[in-house]
């Protein structure tokens, strides 16, 4: 803890409800931190630091985790408010409504508040994998995007927007209960 | 940006309605937030008309700002004369600052004065867009957060109309939020000594507001700077505002409660950290997690589940029968029951013996036979019989109660719903498992992905062709008819083993061997281990889906042990006849027993006083606990098989694949043995029918619970252990949570079938004479009306027999179930009202999508028009006046739309010329985007009717203001 304990007291740690996380969530967070970091007074993480925690490590998003929680204004690195806001987004008690929220901010990889076919087809690439093997033909890629297309495209204009998202989340079975990162 | 700028005009708004002390209503709100949209929108379209008006000339530009202008201030006086005569003039005073710092908010809730001051500046305040952006950045404090929220919903607004109103509600949502805050910053200034009961009323509403915005807080998208802030505002406004309520003495009191409150509030959220802290295996299950996704966690946390309940089960037979039989009860060897028989003397302590819980475990407080049927027992008057049989009651309430309401939760957070709908949607959307942690299992969940996704692109398109029907037909009867033959086959031969197995018993099982002995345990042990394998094999037949393939299989493999354990409980239930011919043997023999004795006392008078040591005293067999002890038997071996088939099956398996793997032929690793996967779904069955025996042998063998506490407990570490270090993840990952109430309505069944037995044995045989705590009763529940009758006032035992009367009784089930029916055939027409939602619902959005497109096509043939315009001009004055008119009805309409933003319809007070009219025209078609793009090119037919043109344009303006 040390220095940045006095800037995020204990009161204010407190103040947090977000969920039972906050204690071991700070004391993940100032390790992720280079020493001269710790004595500003709201440190940032650095992307690649958050990047190498064995929660994200493997994941295939984990950039766009980052970059949709960051609120700094090149959108890199994590505050410790930002980094509490992905754990809270990620926990147990979060809703679907805040789960589906996010998960489409992370899917939506162009920011342009729809997924259109280029963010799908780097979305299933991000699914499928970096290898060769493991990726689609383009002909199975425009496939599945139509048909992904036609199923939660509701509206028909040839892009997923953010009810649509919700609208399909909120049936899967399994969302709520994969989509979390246990810290 | 915008949003500072619109939170700032509704402010001031929200605010002077406050200071007037009128309750705001929620239609004033509506409106007030209509108005703010529509200027939002004139906004959006300002600023990109803007760009337009550099080439085209700024001064349309102006004029058309002016008008509007002036629109929203006739509109703002008409508000404003309705709320005039209530405003006050400290209010003025107040609403002065803050119009001084934000120009917008004239245009709400302005005084006559100053609307002829604003009158002369706007000019040079609004003259352009860009200057007004220009503001906008300059009054920018919040900064980035509040930035992005808006360029958000920016981009929902282009994507759809529905969206954006949508949209719209929401930021509405979070700027009422905000305009409380700024309530708040003037109710500083109000004493709460001097209010007025309608402020007061106001402020409590405004309280309350903030109460259910604290505790919406959670459920908010919002970056935590922005929900830390608000709940601190809010608080402190609760804090500030929460005392003033009251008056007097009623206020301190109100202070004393709202402090209480949170002070216990405090509490609660401690107590769940607390208890979020003492849920155990916490890491292992996290470990296992990233090593293997959620399917094999779950199974690790229905573990834990179970070993939650089981330990309150445990509790409640340790702690309530027990531990008080054990410690006040009468102790080991003072009566028949408690006391090893002369015969079995021998050899009781024999480990063999033990290990089959006979001898001293049999005569222990771990079988019913030990209990004796004294009312009280010790100092505390302890009522044995009774707790015994509430223990029996209990668990099976408790157990229900805690798997039913499991699953409701369970059903609660599953949408639920079309299964087949999002297919490719689900797959892609929702296929990551976040918890995934380790780059190897991450590999194996890439492939899975990948090959889920190539075979659904297959099966859509085999969909298509259907294949030779009448083969998998037949194909599907006969593994169906294999099955089946598998099922009886097993069943009978169970039932075969029990027969063999009693009749060695009532031959002496000392002349046997150990196979002999323990034939049932191992048949059903070895039965539950290869039937699985072959119905596997069998299901390669059928040529399903393989999630239909693996419900096929769980539902097998359950009727299989369903079958097995039903067998086994019908043999029992031969057993227990046996035994109960043989007590009325024994207790004729007693009889004659105790008669000789008396004889024998009658007879030699000089022998020493009628002294029977209890071992030597005859018994009867006792059939509760031997049940008892064929539960606990088959627990036993059923575990062990667990253990040893982990540790053979994969530990072994694993070692010999690793090492031989240097001096083998072939790739060990890659080829034929490989590593074994994680049976998710035999795991969780085998859990569950282990669940079912205790439930089922509990009432017989109060050590029934605690030896599961200890089984799950050790599968914990054991399994967690074998799963880490000689498992590799699945390929094909079924994700668990879709299964989860599929296991969790198994394990009700499983406990509706366990339970029929054991109330079955209770309510009609007749309990032993000579053991257990009902002896001498003529059923076990008659404990029930002795405890009524000697324990409670006369009235109440004859309320529960005017309650138990059939008259009564069959009245209230008749209820019920009607009320079952009732709520049924609600929540079918609740279903139905949903799916017609969901229709409407999309029918709407279709409507919206062709009213747009249509809109946009038209759009571009203006476009398209207007541009031919200028040339063929002239031309077309001199030919066709009649034509030429037609058209400048369009073009007015069109002018109309945008005027109408404002709340005002076609009506055209500033004469334009031709060539300005074809500016705004454009600008709106080139701004729709896309959509006009398309129409553009796709180009309109030649001889559509145009007379419909000025109406459907009026439709235009209508839609695009929603």
């Amino acid at each position: 803890m040390g220095a940045t304990a006095s800037h995020l007291g204990k009161d204010l740690l407190s103040e947090y409800q977000v969920s039972n996380v906050q204690e071991p969530a700070h004391k993940r967070f100032t390790e992720l931190l280079s020493r001269e970091d710790k004595n500003l007074p709201d440190p940032r993480a650095p992307t690649e630091a958050i990047l190498t925690l064995p929660e994200l490590k493997s994941n295939p998003f984990r950039e766009r985790i980052v970059r949709v929680f960051s609120t700094s204004e090149s959108r890199d690195g994590l505050t410790f408010e930002d980094f509490l806001d992905l754990l809270s987004a990620f926990s147990d008690s979060a809703t679907l409504e805040i789960k589906s929220h996010y998960a489409f901010r992370i899917f939506d990889f162009d920011d342009d508040g729809t997924l259109d076919e280029n963010d799908l087809e780097k979305l299933v690439n991000c699914l499928t994998g970096e290898t060769d093997e493991t990726r689609l033909t383009p002909d199975e890629m425009k496939q599945l995007i139509s048909n992904i297309l036609e199923e939660s495209d509701i509206d028909k204009d040839g892009t997923v927007n953010l009810s649509e998202f919700q609208h399909v989340i909120s049936r899967s079975p399994d969302f709520v209960s994969s989509f979390k990162i246990v810290l | 940006m915008d949003c500072e700028y619109n939170t700032s005009v509704l402010k001031t708004g929200e605010g002077c309605d406050t200071r007037n002390g009128k309750p705001t209503s929620g239609r004033k709100r509506r409106r007030r937030r209509e108005s703010k949209k529509e200027r939002k929108k004139d906004e959006g379209r300002g600023s990109r008309n803007a760009q337009h008006a550099v080439d085209s000339g700024e001064r349309t530009e102006k004029e058309r700002q002016r008008k509007r202008r002036k629109d929203r201030e006739e509109k703002a006086e008409h508000v404003q004369s309705l709320d005039k005569s209530k405003v006050n003039s400290r209010d003025f005073a107040a609403k002065n600052k803050k119009n001084l710092k934000n120009e917008k908010t004239r245009s709400k809730g302005r005084s006559k004065r100053e609307l002829e001051e604003g009158e002369a500046k706007q000019p040079q305040r609004k003259g352009c867009a860009k200057a007004e952006e220009n503001e906008q950045d300059t009054c920018e404090r919040a900064g980035k957060r509040k930035g992005k929220k808006k360029k958000h919903r920016k981009k929902v607004e282009t994507s759809s109309e529905q969206e954006s109103s949508e949209d719209g509600d929401k930021e509405g949502e979070g700027e009422d939020e905000e305009v409380e805050e700024e309530e708040e910053e003037v109710e500083k200034e109000v004493r709460p000594e001097t209010l007025t009961p309608e402020e007061l009323e106001k402020l409590k509403e405004a309280v309350d507001d903030k109460k259910k915005l604290i505790q919406a807080l959670r459920g908010k998208p919002w970056p935590m700077k922005k929900k830390h802030s608000t709940l601190r505002e809010s608080q402190e406004f609760l804090e500030k505002y929460e005392g003033a309520l009251g008056k007097g003495k009623g206020r301190k009191l109100y202070a004393y409660k709202v402090m209480m409150n949170k002070k216990w509030m405090k509490f609660k959220r401690d107590f769940e950290n607390f208890t979020t802290a003492c849920i155990p295996w916490e890491m292992k299950i996290k470990e296992i997690e990233s090593h293997f996704g959620s399917s094999v966690a779950s199974y690790f946390i229905f573990l834990r589940w179970m070993y939650g309940i089981n330990m309150i089960l445990f509790g409640l037979t340790f702690g309530l029968v027990m531990v008080p039989e054990a410690l006040m009860g009468r102790p080991y060897g003072s009566m028949p029951r408690k006391t090893v028989p002369r015969a079995e003397e021998t050899n009781a302590m024999d480990f063999a013996v033990l290990w089959d819980f006979g001898g001293y475990a049999q005569y222990s407080v771990l079988f019913y036979g030990y209990y004796n049927s004294q009312r009280a027992i010790g100092w505390l008057k302890f009522r044995m019989p009774l707790s015994y049989f509430l223990v029996g009651v209990g668990t099976v309430a408790y157990s229900y109660m805690v798997v039913i309401r499991k699953m409701a939760r369970n059903a609660n957070e599953t949408g639920g719903g079309d299964e087949n709908s999002f297919n490719f949607s689900w797959k892609t959307f929702t296929s990551w498992d976040y918890l995934i942690g380790n780059p190897e299992t991450a590999d194996n969940k890439f492939a899975s992905i990948t090959t889920s996704f190539k075979e659904a692109i297959l099966e859509e398109q085999e969909s298509r062709k259907d294949d030779n029907i009448h083969l998998t037909r037949f194909l599907r009867v006969l593994a169906n008819f294999l099955v089946l033959c598998c099922l009886a086959g097993s069943g009978y031969l169970i039932y075969f083993v029990v027969r063999r197995s009693q009749k060695f018993a009532l031959e002496g099982f000392e002349n046997h061997t150990w196979w002999e002995r323990n034939e049932v345990n191992m048949v059903m042990s070895l039965l539950g281990m290869f039937c699985p394998m072959l119905f596997d094999v069998i299901s390669a037949l059928e040529n399903y889906h393989p999630r239909v393939a693996l419900q096929w299989q769980l539902g097998r493999i359950f009727a299989l042990f369903l079958g097995n354990l039903y067998t086994f409980i019908i043999a029992l239930m031969d057993e227990i006849n046996l035994k109960r011919k043989e007590e009325d043997v024994v207790q004729f023999n007693m009889t004659m027993w105790e008669a000789s004795l008396h004889n024998n006392t009658a007879d030699n008078s000089t022998a020493p006083p009628l002294f029977t040591h209890p071992a030597d005293v005859p018994r009867g067999p006792c059939w509760e606990t031997m049940v008892g002890q064929e539960f606990v038997r088959l627990i036993i071996s059923d575990t062990m098989t667990t253990y040893i088939t982990l540790l053979i099956g994969d530990f072994l398996r694993a070692v010999l694949v690793r090492f031989l793997n240097y001096c083998w032929c072939w790739d060990l690793e890659a080829g034929f043995p490989s590593y074994s996967e994680f049976d998710v779904s035999g795991n969780v069955l085998g859990l569950i029918f282990n669940q079912g025996m205790i439930w089922m042998g509990a009432f017989y063998a109060p050590c029934l619970p605690a030896l599961n506490v200890l089984r799950l407990h050790v599968s914990m570490y054991l399994q967690c252990w074998a799963v880490m270090c000689c498992n590799v993840p699945q390929e094909r990952v079924f994700k668990a949570s879709g299964s989860n109430n599929f296991y969790m309505a198994m394990l009700l069944v499983i406990l509706f079938l366990s339970t029929l037995p054991a109330i079955y044995t209770i309510v009609t045989i007749p309990p032993s004479f000579d053991c257990g705590p009902f002896s001498g009763k003529a059923r076990m529940f008659d404990v029930i009306q002795e405890t009524l009758e000697s324990d409670f006032p006369a009235w109440i035992s004859k309320v529960f027999s005017y309650a138990a009367n059939p008259g009564l009784v069959l009245p209230f089930m008749l209820l019920m179930v009607l009320a079952i029916y009732y709520l049924q055939s609600t929540s079918k027409s609740y279903k139905e009202a949903n799916v017609e939602l969901k229709k409407k619902l999309q029918m709407q959005n279709e409507e919206n999508k062709k009213k747009n497109k249509r809109a946009a096509l038209k759009a571009a043939m203006e476009l398209e028009e207007a541009r031919k315009a200028p040339s063929s001009r002239t031309a077309e004055q001199h030919y066709n006046p009649s034509h030429q008119h037609r058209r400048h009805d369009m073009a007015d309409s069109r002018a109309g739309s945008f005027s109408s933003d404002q709340g005002k319809n076609g009506d055209d007070q500033a004469p334009f010329t031709d060539c300005r009219r074809s500016k705004p025209v454009k600008a709106s078609a080139s701004s729709r985007g896309r959509h006009a793009n398309q129409g553009a090119t796709a180009g309109y037919p030649a001889g559509h009717p145009r007379q419909s043109e000025p109406s459907r344009l009026q439709r235009v303006a209508s839609t695009q203001r929603r």
